[in-house]
């Protein structure tokens, strides 16, 4: 079994975009899948192995797999390409910005490690891709937070036209949007839970940290809520707005992505754009090249873990 | 060749008259922009002649037409030599190359699919369209298609990383559907392309790569005919290349004398004159 994310004692569902998609395919012929050598490291292998002639191995070559995925697209076919975050954004990305999203292609890329969610360094730390991906028109991105949010996301984006840029979690991944009344919408945030102390607006897996930090507070008295934005363009500007102008609240932008150019700063930015000015901070990761170790104890050194996240809100309420 | 239109099968004389037309229209909307890649649009006019009144299936009232060959320009800055060979073909109307360049035209100066019927994709970010094609070749087969799809990519891409995944792709998908159409003009933005990154030996590199390779003087319609024939005629498995040698501004020889330029200067009363010059040629 591949490194997965550590649970924290979530149940957890196994490979749920490789099965996600099969259920997909099941019901649409023209969904093929391409992997630049990484199908089992991102849990295309599931769909592989029960699609072997809708699976392409497009070998460690991210430039071509991207173009073909194009070309797929251009005659008909909704190509699914996966491989790192790293790789699709740095690598390939002038292949995704003229082959795919300037002809607004009906590919969908699909990448695992985002953010800090690997021990290897900086080679494989995808800290910048939101940053770098959002500049690009016709691109859709989304960032699920956990298996319930990844399923119901491969089958939304399969359905949308367009492209689409979408952070995976791979192997055991944690489970736990299943237990709030949410579905997920391309575009769409949902309020997870509600609180007058501090307003949470969380994406990818920090959505869950946040969640959790906020349990922990509640038995401090201090009352999270949780607004879950799992896309982050078009960002769900509207509700977040109003969300944030609702008094009194902390807003608490949490995302797994360097604290420059991601959701936080878009955050911000919407705020400004509506003349909402609440008090404002981010948890993110910082504007450096991060550590290599292991993944927990990275969590806590940047902030990610819910023992940091609960710390540092505490700290700011009492600033 | 044109779908239903048998009588097309034009010999060498009228593939000729069709390369030199190529090159009036390419003049005529370069002579409106007062500049234009005029010089490529020459050289790869007799290419394109081949292409569109010998080797490609389409219509040219329907260019999305599914049964159609796709020709891809991965080499954007070649549109207009493309819009010329578009214009003679009938897949855009001659009065068009009046807006060449302009606001709101459908001709822009680099080539991009969203603008120009018959023009396959965006391409321009050199590099890209071997890629897309490859992806492309793959999408015919799970159609069952008998289409080929022609790439035509500059000897300047040979310089991208990414031509080379997609040549190795290519091969290793036994894409036999797929035929790439190199210019080799031997010019780039900085000078000689084999000054400026020397990409020969050229057919061996293709061919250890897995390629049906043929070389040929892409100035000379009998060569390029029996080339494109031999290269969708190929039996094996495999993908095919057509390395065109040519001339920067073949068929002006006033211009073809000027010093080797990647944009070729022209003086505003040279238009005229280069136009009167295939005129006359395309008399005899």
């Amino acid at each position: 079994m591949i490194a997965s994310l550590d649970a924290g004692g979530a149940p957890t569902v196994d490979a749920p975009f490789g099965h996600a998609l099969n259920e997909v395919a099941r019901h649409n012929d023209k969904i093929v899948a391409l992997t630049a050598d990484l199908s089992k490291y991102t849990d295309l292998h599931v769909f592989a192995a029960a699609n072997p002639s809708r699976f392409y191995q497009m070998g460690m070559a991210e430039q071509v797999m991207i173009s073909a995925a194009a070309g797929l697209a251009r005659e008909g076919f909704t190509p699914f390409a996966t491989t790192y975050a790293v790789f699709a954004s740095r690598r390939a990305y002038d292949f995704i910005c003229m082959a795919i999203a300037e002809e607004s292609l009906d590919v969908k890329i699909v990448c695992a490690l985002p953010g800090l969610t690997t021990g290897y360094g900086p080679s494989h730390q995808a800290t910048e891709d939101l940053a770098i991906f959002r500049g690009l028109p016709n691109l859709t991105i989304i960032d699920p937070c956990d298996a319930t949010d990844i399923q119901m996301a491969t089958r939304a984006i399969a359905e949308h036209r367009g492209p689409v840029y979408m952070r995976l979690l791979r192997g055991r991944v944690p489970n736990v949007l299943h237990q709030y009344d949410y579905r997920f919408q391309i575009g769409r945030a949902s309020l997870l839970r509600d609180g007058g102390d501090v307003l949470f607006i969380a994406t990818g897996l920090m959505t869950m940290r946040a969640l959790e930090a906020a349990k922990r507070l509640r038995a401090d008295g201090i009352h999270c809520a949780v607004l879950h934005v799992p896309t982050i363009k078009p960002l769900d500007a509207a509700r977040i707005r109003d969300e944030a102008a609702k008094a009194g609240r902390l807003v608490v932008v949490a995302e797994n992505h360097t604290r420059i150019g991601g959701l936080g700063e878009a955050v911000a930015a919407e705020l400004m754009r509506g003349g909402i000015h609440p008090r404002f901070c981010q948890i993110a990761l910082p504007d450096e090249f991060l550590d290599a170790g292991a993944l927990p104890t990275l969590h806590d050194r940047y902030g990610l873990s819910v023992d940091a996240v609960a710390a540092r809100v505490k700290q700011w309420l009492e600033a | 060749m044109r779908d239903g239109d048998a009588e097309n099968t034009a010999g060498a004389v009228s593939l000729r008259q069709r390369a030199c037309r190529i090159r009036r229209h390419a003049l005529r909307m370069g002579e409106v922009q007062g500049q234009g890649y005029i010089a490529q649009a020459l050289g790869f006019a007799d290419v394109l002649a081949v292409c569109y009144f010998h080797a490609l299936i389409y219509r040219a009232d329907d260019p999305e037409w599914e049964g159609r060959d796709r020709l891809y320009l991965s080499m954007g800055h070649y549109a207009l030599a493309l819009y010329a060979a578009m214009i003679e073909a009938g897949i855009l109307p001659e009065d068009e190359l009046e807006t060449y360049g302009g606001d709101h035209s459908r001709l822009p100066m680099s080539g991009m699919a969203a603008y120009t019927p018959g023009m396959e994709i965006t391409g321009g970010s050199l590099g890209h369209g071997l890629g897309i094609a490859v992806g492309a070749a793959l999408g015919l087969k799970r159609k069952n298609s008998a289409n080929f799809i022609y790439n035509l990519l500059s000897d300047g891409e040979l310089g991208e990383g990414s031509t080379w995944e997609a040549v190795m792709s290519a091969a290793h998908h036994r894409l036999d559907n797929l035929i790439a159409v190199v210019d080799f003009n031997n010019q780039q933005a900085d000078g000689p392309s084999q000054e400026t990154l020397c990409a020969e030996p050229l057919e061996d590199k293709w061919q250890a790569f897995g390629w049906h390779v043929q070389r040929v003087d892409g100035n000379h319609i009998d060569a390029l005919t029996t080339a494109f024939d031999a290269a969708r005629r190929h039996r094996r498995r495999q993908p095919r290349v057509i390395i065109c040698n040519t001339r920067l501004a073949a068929g002006v020889p006033f211009l073809e004398a000027r010093e080797r330029n990647h944009f070729l200067r022209v003086e505003p009363h040279e238009w005229a004159q280069a136009i009167a010059v295939l005129d006359r040629a395309n008399a005899r």
